[in-house]
Parts: C-alpha cells; structure tokens; sequence
C-alpha cells in the first residue's frame, strides 16, 4: 500500500514501527534524536538511556546542545528527528503504522506533568507566594484540593529546608533558596523524573552548596534525575553515569569516575583539562 | 581651632558638621515675582471681565439636563472601556497568536482605528445608518449560495431597524469603544511580551495547558504593565467623550453645556463650565489611579507590606 511509505521527517533512520517502548527499567529512552534550529543542526543524533533510579549528569561546554537535549526530554523542544521515550510513552506524539500524529496541547501537558524540570534562571511565579507557587499546579493541573495541596507543599519546603519562608514572595529570597522552592515547585507534582538545567549556574558561589545538597537528597532517596551541570564534584559524588557532550553528539559515557579521571576521548580530555 | 567660629582655617581632620553659606540664586526670584504678577492679572481677569458671568454659570452648571449630561459621560466612559478592554485582548491574542490571518486582520484592525481621528469616526459612526437600512441576523452571503444551491428565499432569521439600534449613544458609543479597542490591544500586547518566557516554560513543565498559562501565569504579570496605561486611557476617554456631541449624542454633557450656551447667548461661561465639569471629573479619576497603581506596585513589591513611597 503506498501508505505504507507515507514516511515524516521524523521516521529518517528509524526501522522500527510499533515501538511500545523500551525496556520496563529504563525510564527515558533517546533514540537518534535530532534538533535543528533552523539551518544550525544543534542535536545531531543522540541515543541515551536513563535506568529508573539512576542519576545522569550531562556535561559539556556551552553551545554543546545539553540544555536543548533536556529540553527536548519533556518536548519543550520539538524534535527533528529520532524518538523519545519517558516511561514508555512516547513524547509529543501518538504513532500509528509508520505515521506519527502531534498530540493535543492536553494530552503534552499530561505528560509533562510527570516529568519535574529545574531551570537555571529558577522562573519562580513573581505574582504568588511560595506557597502558591508549590501548590500551583497540583490545585489547577491534578486538581488535588487545596488543603491537601498546602499540606503537602509544606513538607516539601521543609524538606528542602524553607519551612517557614510559605509566605514570602520569591523576590525576597536568596537565589539558593529560590531555587529550592523551584525544586519543591517541581516535587509536588510527584513526577517520576527530573530534569535539572544547570541549576547552580546563576548562583552566588556561597549559594551552590544548599542547592546541592538538596538534590544529593532527592538522588538519595531515589528519584530518576538528568543533571546538566558544571559542577564536577555532584556529578562524580552523586552521579550514577556521566554524558559529556560537544557539538550536538555524546562524545563519551560511562561511570563518573572513569569520566572524569580516565577520559578516553581527547576532546573529553581537553574539556575537563580546562574545567577540573 | 575650634570650629566654624574660628575666623582662620583649621588644619587637620574637623569633625563639626557643615554650616557653609549656601549659593543664591537672585534670577530665579526675580522670575517667580514675573510669574506671580502674571498670575495675579490672570485672576484680576477672572474677576472682572463681565464675559465670564459666573453667577450665570453656577446657576446652570446644576441644572438637569447638564447633570444628566455627566451621568451620560460616565456611562459612555465606562461602557466604551469595558467593551475597549475585551476588544484589546481578543485583538492582543489574535495578533500573538501566530496564524497569519488572525495577525493580519488585528493587524489592519488596529492601523485602521489608531489612523482615524475619533472626531471623524464618532461623526462616521453617527451616519452609519446610511449603509445599513435594516441589521439581519442570519448566515452570511445568502444571496449568493441559495440560489447556487436551487434555494429560494433567504437565510435571514430577523431583522433590525438600524435607525432605532443605531441612535445616536450607541452609534456613539460604537465609534468610542472600537476606537479603543486598537489602543488597548497595543498596550495589553506590551503587558504579554513583558512577561518573561521563563514564565511559560516553567507552567508548560508543570503540565499547565496553554489557556492555563495565559488565565494564571501570564496574565496577572501582565496586569502590572497594563494597568497604568489603562488609567490614562479610562482618564483620556472621559475626555474624549465630548467628541460624542458630534454624532450628534444630545443628551451628553458637552453638548447640553453648549445648548444652555446658545441659547441663552452665555456661550463663554457655559464652556467654562464644561472645563471645570472635566476637570473635576478627571481629578477624581486621577486619585483612583493613584491608589490602584500603588496597589498593583504592593503585589509587585510582596507581602511585606512596606511600600516605598512617593515612586510616582
């Protein structure tokens, strides 16, 4: 049937069809995914593999496309071309045959509701408390009452230490603790996966450690985390696996240690001899 | 050696505070006296020039007609902006939304009603019902497709005497309020581009939909950017209202104001009468904005409650 062949831009490199997904202990799956702005080819086919419980730190320099790669993890970026998987649903669309069908904005916004992201600049709400901001998208996305929803952030910000700043505004507080109250923001909606974009890159020095430690306590506790970081100390400490990336390829993968102490790839090597 | 009383120069550190003779400035107080005897001619004027006839005025500026006449202004100000806002979102939206037709059509919207005098538009809307006899409602170009399709009659369901839906307040009010809506869409366009991306990703990463976003995240930071222009607009409009004598809107403030002035040969006084209606109306409005803008800087501000003053 001709239809048969009716292949998207999407479907280039791709052999299978009816993928359910992958593998039930890996929780994101990145088949050869490409992104292109424009003419500037920013992803140029990354395949990656994040177990359930694992914590991924992916470094690199700037302009390497790690951002764009968590970016295109809970579609806020539309990829190319290839396939990504969380939890074995696959992102931004719905596949039939050989066609794939953009999902509804709803059906997007589901998915991303399992998926906590932490951005480098915080992008705290200016306009609600701290309070609001954590309870915000439990009350109007999961529609959890707010009672509940108080509850619940209020043990999250004493988790992450902010237990008595509910309600202040975000602009009165430090950037370390912004960005705690932006990863409470993400932790109530009690997402099987987060993604951290650089989070202690906007910080003060003195500031990065509490942001840290936070997150040293999320992996402790067994969260799915994708790091991009250029805080080599978290990712050997705390890091399960480590991606360096460069020119919109990964470049090297394996264990932290043997990463960062026994680069096999000379661009790896000239990276780190630059940040270490 | 000890302090400012000694006539010599003190060597060393002085630790007495600074009572040095301040700089005069002699031509500044002679241009404020020039100032004060022209205000105090311009007053001695008001007084005596018999042109002004200020018991004739107070007399009229009460009476009914002219008191309906502010009522009349009022409404027409309120309406036209509430219908100038809703009008500046959908406009706003459309021109935001990114498909080709919606921004070009907000587009030639907005070029159209800001390229217009309000003069012109409120005398234009006022002769409306020279195009449109008769308003039907019903499914549009009939005349074409019925008898396309073997169709007889038409697709009409009712119809409306334009002369008694276009009288002149509404005509009026019409011209007003889609005058404003292109202002407002400009500036409620702002108050959303003035919000910060970062704002829609993070709500987007939490799992809010799109309308969503725009109710609760985008919109109330908008309001910031959008509210004290909106006071200039409302304060504006009430101004503008007056054009409405034009269409002409007999019941209206400036045009009762004028009657009462013709008719009885006052026509100095009775336009006195109306700077002073406006001018006391707009004063109001001003001390509402005022507190509406502090307030909206107080949310801005956070909870703490302290405002810095005087950033007005």
């Amino acid at each position: 049937m001709a239809e048969e062949n009716h292949m998207t831009g999407l479907d280039q490199g791709l052999e299978s069809t009816e993928r359910t997904g992958p593998s039930s202990d890996a929780l994101v799956v990145a088949e050869n995914v490409h992104k292109s702005f424009g003419r500037l080819e920013v992803l140029k086919g990354i395949d990656l593999q994040v177990r359930r419980g694992e914590v991924m730190c992916i470094i690199g320099p700037s302009g390497s496309g790690k951002s764009t790669f968590l970016r295109c993890v809970n579609h806020l970026e539309k990829l190319s071309a290839g396939r990504l998987w969380v939890n074995g649903e696959l992102m931004g669309y719905r596949q039939r045959r050989d066609r794939l069908y953009e999902l509804r904005d709803s059906e997007i916004a589901a998915q991303r509701s399992d998926i906590g992201m932490v951005f480098q600049r915080f992008n705290l709400f200016p306009h609600l408390t701290v309070l609001g901001n954590v309870i915000e998208a439990p009350t109007q996305v999961k529609r959890i009452p707010k009672a509940q929803a108080v509850e619940h952030a209020l043990e999250l910000l004493e988790r992450v230490g902010l237990p008595d700043k509910a309600s202040a505004y975000p602009e009165q507080l430090s950037g370390g603790q912004q960005q705690r109250v932006a990863i409470a923001r993400a932790l109530a909606m009690e997402p099987s996966l987060m993604l951290f974009d650089e989070p202690t890159s906007a910080l003060d020095p003195e500031l990065v450690g509490e942001v840290l430690d936070v997150m040293r306590d999320l992996a402790e506790g067994g969260m799915t985390m994708v790091v991009v970081t250029h805080e080599m100390g978290f990712a050997r400490e705390v890091g399960d696996s480590l991606v360096f990336m460069d020119d919109g390829v990964v470049v090297e993968e394996g264990s932290p240690t043997q990463v960062l102490s026994d680069p096999r790839h000379e661009r790896t090597q000239a990276f780190l001899s630059k940040v270490l | 050696m000890d302090g400012p009383g000694s006539q010599e120069p003190t060597p060393g550190r002085s630790t007495d505070p600074i009572t040095a003779v301040p700089v005069r400035y002699p031509e500044r107080w002679v241009a404020a006296g020039v100032v004060l005897v022209l205000a105090a001619m311009f007053v001695n004027m008001l007084v005596t020039n018999p042109a002004f006839n200020w018991p004739f005025m107070l007399e009229h500026m009460f009476s009914d007609p002219v008191l309906r006449g502010v009522w009349v202004t009022l409404s027409a100000t309120v309406l036209s902006m509430i219908i100038g806002i809703l009008l500046g979102v959908i406009l706003a939206v459309m021109r935001l939304s990114g498909n080709p037709i919606l921004v070009s059509v907000s587009w030639l919207y907005t070029w159209f009603f800001r390229g217009v005098p309000r003069l012109v538009l409120a005398v234009l809307f006022g002769n409306i019902a020279i195009l449109y006899s008769t308003i039907h409602i019903g499914l549009p170009f009939d005349n074409y497709w019925m008898p396309m399709l073997g169709l007889e009659g038409d697709a009409r369901f009712f119809a409306i005497d334009a002369r008694t839906l276009l009288t002149g307040y509404t005509a009026g009010l019409l011209a007003l309020s889609l005058s404003e809506g292109a202002y407002m869409a400009e500036i409620i366009r702002a108050g959303l581009q003035s919000v910060d991306k970062g704002q829609t990703e993070a709500a987007q990463a939490l799992g809010m939909s799109r309308s969503k976003i725009m109710r609760r995240i985008t919109l109330p930071q908008a309001m910031r950017v959008v509210i004290p222009p909106t006071g200039n607009e409302t304060i504006a409009m009430l101004k503008d209202t007056a054009l409405l004598a034009y269409v002409p809107v007999t019941i209206e403030l400036f045009y009762q104001l004028q009657a009462v002035g013709t008719r009885t040969y006052q026509i100095f006084p009775m336009l006195v009468a109306a700077c002073l209606w406006y001018l006391a109306i707009t004063s109001v409005l001003m001390v509402g904005q005022y507190f509406i803008e502090r307030r909206f800087s107080r949310s801005e501000r956070g909870a703490g409650g302290h405002v810095v003053g005087g950033a007005h």
